[in-house]
């Protein structure tokens, strides 16, 4: 397990206005006990601002938290911004209160995989692990 | 009975005559026997509790310091505590119809919930407010805003509490200016802001300015609302959301006591009157699934709290010194998986709320963990309460539970363990150097690590998630809220109009005034607000202003 995403560079963002970062921080701290560097922005980034981060820091993953309900514009948002920065190659992930009707939207705008605050965090590392393989 | 057996087997004759004789040796005996089990605190849960347990005598009746046994003397039979929902949608002519629904059925305290832009200081029409207006809570950028929030609501006989901090004494001053406009003496207003701006830095996330400067607007709201309206409670000291972002009920307490504290000292540095402020603070925390910590929390701290205002500071008055506090139920203890489970977990936790003596009650509807509560979910959450207050008799006796060996024992321990963690926050250097380095936030972050991990592995049982699963859930339930996706359009409609209705010039003068007052420390800030307000200045332009001045604050990232 701590070894599983040696080598991996993956961004934790928090696009929007929403400050509960708790989530954001422990995806972070798992990612970095299972090997990944991580790069994580802080509260209340711009889509392009998260975008910018991305492409300058050539991550292999990008993963947003957000937990204020304005999950489909912001996840639109940046993942248009990630397109114009050429960085939309790399596995965009979303967590946070994401109802499951929303699953399949955010699908559509990009997003390869959601997850939720009842997955264990190595159920979330290992699919982390497996879309990078 | 299979640890008396065992005894008896290996007990020499005298052994067994002292276990026999002794009932004190014969529970230590019982609890040394018994695999050994923590609060989730990690306090020492003994099988079997006893007098010996205690630490200190503490005899203090209900309404006595230090007020260990509640802070009346009555308890609920005098007044039952405010049971009061957290609300507020879109515009603020939607939310105005869900708070008259809510009085019409019996809620008796209304409470505001904010939009994101609200409640870090942007306009609705700030580029950084965008897909956030109307989202989280009502949008209030003005005081067109505030009037058609409470239309038809008589502000002097309605108690209401914002959730509102980063812009709490701009909203505050709107309030006051709303008031004024509908001819309420300012004097009648009751209810709550938050205010609480140390816990948005280490929780919550909806600072705006560096800490010192905000600490200022802080204390100067305080004081003007003890002289203007003496009957508004000005700051909200909030655990809740410590907690909630995965901290244990100790650190809850600790963190919230040391933030209540800092606010102290910021006020006596500002040369305002100890026991005229003190008997206007009060406190704000979540109640969790174990029932008898979260119960011996509150009275733990309510102790620890009168000891450190009348032993700290000098508090002389019982009103000093007394710990008022309002709880939330629910949060993040709640699940989307089986959310029916939520409606036995919030009653559950109202029940402890109670027996902890809260002045306040909120309860969760059971599917806040994964969309907004419908009118028929927030009413049931309203009922949860009703039925504990009207028929379980558990208002009827004060403090039922003082007395209890292990409800004692908890007390007493839980006391010392948050003081242990208001010393280390002290050792480090106090409360803002703590925030400022990110040295708490960190702090959380590990705890919720360490909290999930206890879930994931199942040390921590939570039933429907990682216990008793049902695998074939459907996971949609019941109807589900549509915010109008009109909102926002209304919301920045309204918005410009009243940008171009409004004396421009009178706006101007009164943010003018209000800079000037920023650069002179010994003013207090609230009038100005209160006249920018009455100018229809937007709380993002009281609030760009001083950031000209102030700056922002610098988020430690640190992980």
């Amino acid at each position: 397990m701590a070894t599983q995403l040696q080598g991996k560079r993956i961004l934790i963002a928090k696009p929007g206005l929403d400050g509960h970062d708790v989530g954001a921080k422990v995806i972070a701290l798992a990612l970095r006990d299972a090997g990944a560097e991580v790069i994580y922005t802080g509260l209340r980034k711009t889509p392009d601002y998260i975008a910018r981060v991305a492409a300058e820091e050539n991550v292999d993953a990008v993963g947003l938290s957000i937990l204020s309900g304005s999950h489909l514009e912001l996840v639109k948002l940046t993942a248009a911004a990630l397109k114009r920065e050429h960085a939309d190659d790399v596995p965009l992930f979303v967590g946070g209160t994401i109802p499951r009707g929303d699953w399949n939207a955010l699908k559509e705008s990009g997003v390869d995989c959601v997850f939720d605050s009842e997955m264990s965090l190595e159920q979330i590392v290992d699919e982390v692990a497996r879309r990078l393989a | 009975m299979e640890v008396s057996k065992a005894l008896v087997a290996t007990a020499t004759a005298a052994e067994l005559n002292q276990a026999i004789t002794m009932s004190q040796s014969k529970s230590e005996a019982h609890n040394a026997g018994a695999a050994r089990r923590t609060t989730p605190s990690g306090i020492e849960i003994p099988a079997v509790a006893t007098a010996a347990m205690r630490r200190g005598p503490d005899d203090s009746a209900p309404g006595e310091y230090p007020f260990t046994r509640g802070i009346f003397e009555d308890g609920y039979r005098g007044r039952l505590w405010t049971f009061r929902q957290y609300s507020g949608f879109g515009s603020a002519e939607e939310s105005n119809e869900r708070y008259r629904f809510l009085l019409e059925r019996g809620q008796t305290g209304l409470s505001v919930a904010l939009d994101l832009p609200t409640q870090c200081g942007y306009d609705p029409i700030d580029p950084m407010a965008r897909s956030e207006v109307g989202k989280v809570g009502v949008s209030i950028s003005n005081l067109s805003d505030m009037e058609t929030l409470f239309r038809d609501i008589d502000l002097a006989k309605v108690s209401t509490s914002f959730t509102i901090n980063g812009t709490a004494a701009m909203i505050f001053a709107m309030y006051l200016a709303a008031a004024d406009k509908a001819g309420v003496p300012r004097a009648k207003l009751t209810g709550t802001i938050q205010n609480d701006i140390l816990k948005e830095y280490v929780a919550r996330g909806t600072w705006i300015f560096p800490v010192r400067p905000a600490l200022r607007l802080v204390a100067d709201s305080i004081v003007y609302a003890n002289q203007e309206s003496p009957r508004f409670n000005p700051i909200s000291i909030a655990g809740a959301h410590v907690r909630d972002a995965g901290s244990s009920a100790v650190e809850e307490m600790g963190f919230t006591l040391a933030n209540g504290l800092a606010y102290v000292d910021e006020l006596l540095s500002r040369g305002a009157d100890l026991e005229r402020f003190a008997q206007s603070l009060s406190l704000f925390f979540y109640v969790h699934m174990n029932f008898f910590e979260e119960v011996a929390k509150f009275r733990a701290a309510r102790r620890l709290w009168a000891r450190l205002m009348k032993e700290r500071y000098g508090a002389r008055t019982e009103r000093a010194q007394q710990f008022r506090f309002g709880v939330v139920c629910g949060g993040s203890s709640l699940t989307a998986a089986q959310p029916y489970n939520n409606v036995v977990r919030v009653a559950v936790e109202t029940m402890a709320a109670t027996l902890g003596g809260a002045q306040s009650i909120f309860t969760c509807a059971y599917d806040e963990a994964f969309q907004l509560p419908t009118e028929q979910s927030a009413e049931l959450a309203l009922r949860t309460q009703q039925v504990i207050a009207y028929e379980s008799g558990i208002a009827d006796s004060v403090d039922p539970l003082g007395g209890s060996h292990y409800v004692e024992y908890l007390t007493d321990e839980m006391e010392v363990a948050i003081e242990g963690v208001i010393k280390e926050i002290a050792d480090y250097g106090g409360v803002v150097k703590a925030i400022e380095d990110g040295y708490l936030q960190r702090r959380i972050a590990r705890s919720a690590h360490e909290r999930k991990s206890r879930v994931d592995s199942g040390e921590s049982v939570v039933v429907g998630v990682n216990r008793f699963r049902n695998e074939t859930e459907n996971k949609t339930v019941g109807e589900v809220f549509e915010s109008r996706a009109s909102t926002a359009a209304e919301v920045l409609r309204k918005y410009e109009k009243i940008r171009d209705e409004r004396d421009a010039a009178a706006a101007e003068r009164s943010l003018a005034t209000l800079d000037k007052a920023a650069r002179d420390h010994s003013e207090n800030l609230m009038p100005y607000l209160v006249d920018c307000c009455h100018a229809y200045v937007t709380v993002g332009e009281m609030v760009e202003r001083l950031k000209q001045q102030w700056g922002e604050f610098v988020e430690p990232v640190k992980l």
